[in-house]
């Protein structure tokens, strides 16, 4: 096995530990941009979940039209138990994309 | 951010603005990718992916996490940067249901392109710091992220100041959201030096920043 090739299995599996297993020890309070649209709400628990009482910008905010999708909100149907799945499924899945996107548009060796 | 922040005209706007600037890197991307820095690259993606999970605490209630333009910039370039985050944002968007879907332009916008732009500026302006050694590649890392997310977190302000909903002056918008990015920022700028001065100590060929500088410093010598 090359060096290089030694170099990038590392790199994978470091993503994969991070998004499989750090993320369960992530803050779950909102992000930066997120608490500051709530400002000046406050947050009431329904029967239905959570409501922003008050007036933020975060009232306006729309439900996501792929709320329900089976990895929502890095879950596995709902379920934050498995978000390691869920952030194991996205590692794959963000270097597959990527992955193939910059092979295809690499210069081949031959025409440099 | 969510859908439903920015008005359809503002929400649109970026998405062509997005669009343009997705589509000058796919052009001018090639450049920087060979069959070594193109697996390079789906690696970074991957990290950065992984790292945007990782929300810590920043204040009482509030947590950050990190966007990565700079930390992608410095390694794969300006370009495969970003449309590293860009790919990021749009797989949390679709898959995870984390950001909006109408709302993808202008994320696209902040973190993909005005972050990784701004924080490659500043990467290359330190990149004489950068050659003095790894304490400098760790200031010049941290430096550059800091001003990503920072610059980055103001795109929002631009974009509530276009057409943003909501009644809460653009003042205390911008106050409240450059204030906690610049907090954020220090989170960006330690978890980017520490990538960075990690992947520079075993393999700095693979550090788009400082391609050639090792043959500078042999010449010096």
């Amino acid at each position: 096995m090359t060096k290089r090739r030694r170099f990038f299995i590392g790199f994978a599996i470091i993503s994969l530990l991070l998004a499989g297993v750090v993320s369960y020890f992530a803050n779950s309070n909102p992000d930066g941009l997120d608490a500051v649209t709530r400002n000046g709400c406050t947050v009431v628990q329904t029967s239905q979940g959570e409501r922003l009482g008050g007036d933020c910008i975060a009232q306006h905010a729309a439900e996501h039209p792929l709320k329900s999708g089976p990895l929502a909100d890095y879950t596995v149907s709902g379920d934050s138990r498995f978000t390691g799945v869920a952030g194991v499924v996205g590692v794959v899945a963000t270097l597959a994309v990527a992955g193939g996107l910059f092979w295809v548009l690499r210069r081949r060796s031959d025409e440099s | 951010m969510s859908d439903g922040l920015l008005n359809a005209p503002t929400s649109i706007l970026f998405l062509v603005v997005a669009a343009l600037g997705v589509s000058i890197a796919l052009m001018k991307a090639r450049v920087d990718l060979d069959d070594r820095t193109a697996p390079m690259a789906g690696l970074v993606a991957a990290f950065v992916f992984a790292t945007q999970m990782l929300n810590f605490p920043v204040l009482p209630g509030v947590s950050g996490h990190l966007l990565g333009g700079a930390l992608a910039a410095i390694l794969v370039g300006p370009w495969v940067g970003a449309l590293c985050v860009t790919i990021v944002l749009v797989l949390q968007a679709l898959l995870f249901a984390d950001g909006g879907v109408t709302a993808l332009g202008a994320n696209i916008t902040n973190m993909a392109l005005i972050g990784t732009a701004v924080g490659f500026a500043v990467a290359v302006a330190l990149r004489p710091l950068a050659k003095r050694g790894k304490a400098g590649i760790a200031a010049m890392a941290l430096i550059s992220a800091f001003v990503n997310t920072v610059v980055a977190s103001s795109g929002f302000v631009l974009e509530y100041a276009i057409g943003g909903q909501g009644a809460v002056s653009l003042g205390t918008v911008a106050t409240a959201i450059i204030g906690v990015h610049c907090l954020i920022g220090i989170g960006e700028g330690v978890i980017t030096a520490l990538t960075v001065t990690a992947v520079a100590a075993v393999r700095p060929d693979l550090v788009h920043l400082l391609r050639g500088v090792k043959r500078e410093l042999e010449i010096k010598s």
